[in-house]
């Protein structure tokens, strides 16, 4: 945590960045945080641990899962500031949620608790009812006491009334929504069976005899809330953009004004302020710089991979990072005017124009349904003409056997199984269609930095020019890049310093210069490690990006200084390219760099020099020509593109943005898993299609059954959950087949690939 | 068979206890958050101290 940074956490005890946001009941207050930087459930502990040994914090509660903490303390004690310096004092960095997105992340975690209970209760119901219903079944066929009979029925009754009345009320809500709007939908059969099989079962319990149907019920309930909550649980993932969003830029600023720098809330900031930016903290608004000079890292907004040199007069963009230097910035744009800002209105466009899938399987189920309940009105009017004694099992049969619960369950628990699965191995879907579009990928679109790349530079190759051996160059260059700020002198920080430069000069923008052992030594630019020794020439190779080492005698060793690719790149475009995917580069980063890694993958087709804009219109073309185009990149760049494509892969390592736009997020930096997911989608699609054959060859033959009284209600239970659990077991073969990509083919698992420096002579 | 007039009503009672304690574990947030507390058991540092 940078020192000076520090303060800004006073700013959150001032009364207008508390108001909404605190719930103060007289001393003692709590509030919601989002917590970045949290990787598992260790860091939660950790910042459990921490807080709870301050003395006024009452209770505090991390999700290691949500990212999300609750505190409750005492105000009088422990200012706020206080709470959020001992947690970025960890290394974590907390943000206040206001009052509606803390309320969000509380309306979830009640559905979902709302979602448990319900299938708890049917659960239970059902195991309960079943074991009745089995002594039931055998006393049909082995003879059972009258009174013992009537016994089970009503217990049985009993043990329902909690599984229809409390568990199933969302199908009855549901259905009853859907029949006011005149929309058939799933819930109505559904709910019909429910409600007309446990109002006869109740009937006939209390009347004492004819047929009962609660273990079909309870079963029925019971299926069809399992697959609810994995749906639930797989949306509520998906996450909240605006709060993304507002974390990127700061809450508090440090304004310089006539009585020096003061930290105000950013809200207070207007048009034409003076605000100073320091090192290591993303700049709060779209400004221009008055004083000072520094980097900055854009990468979250430009998609450039390196550091980008900002002076007096340029412009820079709210919530990209100052690497360098303070800054003091005079405030051009604010709030919805700014760059950030214009990319999420792009971002939004992007994800509304996205197909809705979604819609042909509700048109489908709403044909299913009408035909449904047409057959079951059919088959009533049959049989109250011919015999109405059989009119309502027979009906009841209709309704149960055909339910669309073998249809609705086919395509939900497989998808599920198959996302349980890709979670597990590193990928996770965050939008319900994203397995369906996987399978139909044809084309997959790479962006380079950071998903290819590390995101970090680092040495690729350095030459000796013969003079000197090669490992003294790279000594000589670590000792005169350690006195740089460059960016890309981090590349020689992995080397260590064996010698010591004294006398350093850095010339901005072209090198520096400085003496070891009594030698003046140069490096940067080709031009300015030239003029130290006139006459002589150039080392061969010029590429963009390279630069120089050279002495009085000339030059000893050119490096070329690059992102490194990640170690699982090679093999997950050989596997994409077995899968009959073609692979494409496009980068926002300049052709020399993405030439050269686009020419190491063997991959033929990229792009360089792409503007956001430019990249979503390619994506979108391809879309158009191919179809089936996966995007897969990181930062917010990249979100509106990532919108476009048939399917979008954000890299966890990318800004929380791009992470809660995208159909999947990437948590591991194993790139193979996305042809496993690919492989995945289209071994999920196949089970769907078995399944949904199985369903029509099932319905076929079992609906003329139940039509003719020939099937009674029991066996078209029976019938109906053998179904249900063939298309489970057959979805979950998915989630037990053996992971087909061999990881420990691989090598390495992690980090980047080192390239072995090369010495040549020239 | 006069004992399932007993049993199966005990069963029941059973049955709507472990209901009652999900719903008590479920509302104390106990299924909340799922990954946090199986990392708990490898936390070898000294106890919070209770004040």
């Amino acid at each position: 945590m940078n020192p000076e940074a520090s303060d800004s956490w006073e700013a959150y005890d001032r009364p207008e960045l508390r108001r909404g946001r605190l719930i103060i009941d007289g001393d003692r207050a709590s509030a919601e945080f989002a917590i970045d930087g949290i990787h598992c459930g260790g860091c939660a502990l950790r910042i459990e641990r921490t807080l709870a040994a301050i003395a006024g914090v009452d209770s505090v509660s991390v999700n290691g899962a949500t990212h999300r903490m609750r505190v409750s303390w005492d105000l009088a004690r422990e200012p706020l500031s206080h709470l959020l310096r001992a947690v970025a004092d960890l290394g974590y960095t907390p943000h206040l949620l206001s009052d509606a997105t803390a309320g969000s992340a509380d309306r979830d975690s009640q559905e979902r608790r709302t979602a448990l209970k319900r299938l708890a209760v049917a659960g239970i119901g059902m195991a309960q009812v079943m074991s009745f219903a089995f002594a039931l079944y055998a006393g049909v066929a082995y003879g059972i006491e009258p009174n013992i009979e009537r016994y089970l029925r009503l217990v049985s009754l009993l043990v329902s009334i909690p599984v229809v009345f409390y568990s199933s009320a969302p199908f009855f809500r549901s259905a009853y929504l859907d029949v006011r709007q005149r929309r058939p939908g799933m819930d109505v059969p559904v709910a019909l069976a429910i409600g007309l099989a446990f109002a006869a079962s109740t009937f006939n319990t209390l009347r004492g005899q004819g047929g009962v149907y609660f273990d079909s019920v309870t079963m029925f309930a019971f299926f069809l809330l399992l697959g609810r909550y994995i749906e639930l649980q797989t949306r509520h993932r998906r996450g909240n953009l605006s709060d993304a969003l507002a974390r990127l830029i700061p809450d508090t600023v440090h304004r310089v004004g006539d009585r020096g720098v003061e930290t105000v809330p950013r809200i207070e900031v207007r048009v034409g302020d003076r605000l100073r930016a320091l090192p290591g903290a993303p700049i709060a608004a779209d400004g221009r710089i008055v004083a000072g000079k520094t980097t900055v890292d854009e990468s979250l907004l430009t998609g450039e991979s390196m550091p980008l040199p900002r002076k007096q007069g340029d412009s820079v963009i709210g919530g990209s990072l100052n690497l360098g230097n303070p800054v003091d910035i005079e405030v051009t744009a604010l709030g919805s005017n700014t760059v950030l800002a214009h990319v999420v209105r792009l971002l939004a466009r992007a994800q509304a124009e996205r197909p809705r899938l979604g819609k042909v399987a509700d048109k489908a189920a709403g044909w299913f349904v009408a035909a449904t309940l047409i057959l079951a009105v059919g088959t009533a009017a049959f049989w109250l003409h011919f015999d109405p004694a059989r009119a309502f099992a027979a009906t009841l049969a209709v309704l149960v056997v055909t339910c669309p619960c073998a249809l609705s369950l086919a395509t939900p628990v497989a998808v599920a199984a198959a996302t349980a699965r890709l979670a597990r191995n590193g990928l996770l879907i965050t939008h319900p269609d994203t397995v369906e579009a996987l399978a139909s990928v044809r084309r997959c679109v790479f962006d380079k930095t950071g998903t290819l790349t590390v995101g970090a530079p680092q040495l690729r190759c350095a030459t000796a020019s013969g003079s000197v051996p090669l490992e003294r160059c790279l000594a000589l260059a670590a000792a005169l890049e350690q006195h740089s700020e460059h960016p890309l002198a981090a590349a020689f920080s992995a080397t260590a310093p064996l010698v010591v430069a004294e006398n350093v000069r850095s010339v901005r923008g072209r090198g520096i210069e400085g003496e070891v052992n009594g030698r003046r030594y140069r490096i940067g630019r080709p031009d300015f490690v030239q003029e130290l020794a006139p006459g002589y020439a150039a080392i061969a190779g010029g590429e963009g990006g390279d630069f120089f080492l050279g002495d009085e005698s000339g030059t000893l060793a050119a490096f070329q200084v690059d992102d490194s690719l990640r170690p699982s790149a090679v093999l997950a475009i050989q596997q994409l390219r077995a899968l009959n995917v073609e692979v494409e580069i496009a980068s926002g980063d300049g052709p020399v760099p993405v030439g050269r890694v686009a020419k190491r993958l063997g991959v033929a087709a990229w792009r360089a020099r792409l503007t956001p804009a430019a990249k979503m219109t390619h994506i979108r073309s391809l879309n158009h020509a191919h179809g089936g185009v996966m995007m897969i990149g990181d930062g917010i760049n990249d979100a509106p593109v990532l919108g476009a494509a048939r399917i979008s892969v954000a890299m966890s390592a990318g800004s929380a943005l791009a992470q809660v736009s995208a159909d999947s997020v990437l948590m591991s930096v194993d790139l193979t898993i996305i042809p496993e997911a690919v492989r995945m989608a289209r071994r999920t699609v196949q089970v769907i299609r078995q399944n949904l054959a199985w369903a029509a060859i099932y319905n076929l033959l079992a609906v003329p059954l139940a039509a003719t009284a020939i099937l009674p209600p029991w066996g078209a239970a029976i019938g109906m959950s053998a179904s249900s659990i063939i298309v489970v077991l057959n979805a979950c073969r998915l989630d037990r087949s053996a992971r087909a990509c061999d990881k420990s083919s691989l090598g390495v698992s992690s980090g980047p690939v080192s390239i072995p420096a090369s010495a040549s002579s020239t | 068979m006069n004992i399932l007039f007993v049993l199966i009503p005990l069963g029941i009672g059973m049955a709507a206890v472990s209901v009652w304690a999900f719903f008590w574990a479920v509302d104390n947030g106990q299924f909340d958050d799922l990954e946090t507390p199986a990392t708990r058991v490898l936390d070898d540092e000294t106890e919070r101290p209770r004040d």
